[in-house]
């Protein structure tokens, strides 16, 4: 969902770009709480991993794919703030190195995935882990639906962008039921690979994994997965 | 199984994912450009011949002769090799940046496991 230079006009990426830097640098503000010598390594891991799934589209209708954006696994794993940077990161040196998503719109692609996506990603997987079931299945169908409405919302983000600065004179509603439409069926994959994701690390290290140690009380956490 | 040994093992799965998966990806558009594009027509090419979409003033990407760009290695004909030597570059240099970065920003505690 990397937005391309041209698309959205100059001022709109300028203050995107601002949005984006406010954004971070709270996101780093906060992130100095979570950061300790254990999470620290974990979220580079996380990082480099986003970058690896983002590389793998796959096919979501003929002539359309998708990939991860992160959001959600991020967050679970390393949580909202960490999560932001670690999906922050990935742009920049997707964009810087890989010419990936417009240097223009970098500002756009951090709001759209980084700020948005994490936190959207945030308030769901926290609501959700109040009212699902405490176990593996539980943890797995919080990454699922975080991660479809997550990619939705996120794709959201651009439409609003569009509609502030777009370069056609096209229409809004148009756009938005398609980006809801396939970022709907992207978000089921990127959920499928979340849900993977998260369930492997907290059978395997569940006190790495930072919605069992943040979102819900840390005895239900040990039951769970024992 | 201990910290370091998940740490290397992810490091791994990152690494066998971007540097081999990553050429059974899905060529096609993505949702966005997919959306991008609609309302347009193009030729063989991919270049536009017509109509009007998101994607019609599109610009370059001002990095677009950088080594690494679009996930290839320049210099390297083969295109497995290109797309999987630029994603093990790209999970290493990410890891290295991101864990960096974090390492940096982490609290510092007394004896801290």
């Amino acid at each position: 969902m990397h937005i391309a230079n041209g698309i959205v006009d100059g001022p709109v990426s300028a203050i995107f770009i601002v949005v984006a830097v406010v954004g971070l640098a709270f996101c780093v503000w906060r992130a100095k709480l979570d950061l300790d010598d254990r999470l620290a390594p974990m979220a580079g891991l996380v990082a480099a991993f986003i970058f690896a799934v983002q590389m793998l589209n796959f096919q979501v209708l003929p002539g359309v794919s998708g990939h991860l954006l992160g959001g959600t696994l991020a967050v679970m794993l390393v949580g909202p703030y960490v999560g932001a940077l670690c999906v922050a990161t990935v742009l920049i040196v997707q964009c810087l190195l890989f010419a990936d998503g417009g240097l223009t719109a970098l500002g756009l692609n951090i709001t759209n995935m980084a700020l948005i996506g994490a936190a959207a990603a945030y308030l769901l997987v926290a609501g959700l882990l109040r009212v699902l079931p405490k176990n593996p299945a539980g943890l797995g169908a919080t990454a699922l639906i975080a991660s479809v409405a997550g990619v939705v919302i996120a794709s959201m983000g651009f439409v609003v962008e569009y509609a502030l600065g777009g370069t056609t004179e096209l229409s809004i509603g148009a756009i938005a039921a398609t980006m809801a439409g396939v970022h709907t069926l992207i978000g089921i994959g990127e959920g499928l690979i979340a849900a993977i994701t998260v369930v492997t690390v907290a059978r395997v290290r569940p006190d790495l994994v930072y919605a069992l140690r943040h979102f819900r009380k840390p005895v239900l956490a040990k039951a769970v997965l024992a | 199984m201990r910290k370091k040994a998940f740490l290397i093992a992810g490091l791994l799965v990152a690494l066998l994912l971007a540097g081999v998966v990553s050429s059974f990806a899905s060529g096609s558009p993505d949702g966005l450009d997919y959306a991008a594009r609609e309302g347009c027509t193009f030729n063989a090419d991919d270049e536009i011949t017509g109509g009007t979409c998101m994607a019609q003033r599109e610009g370059e990407h001002q990095l677009g002769d950088s080594p690494l760009a679009d996930y290839a290695v320049a210099g390297v004909d083969n295109e497995f090799l290109a797309t999987g030597l630029s994603g093990v570059a790209g999970v290493l240099i990410t890891f290295a940046i991101g864990g960096g970065l974090f390492w940096l920003l982490r609290r510092r505690e007394k004896a801290s496991s």
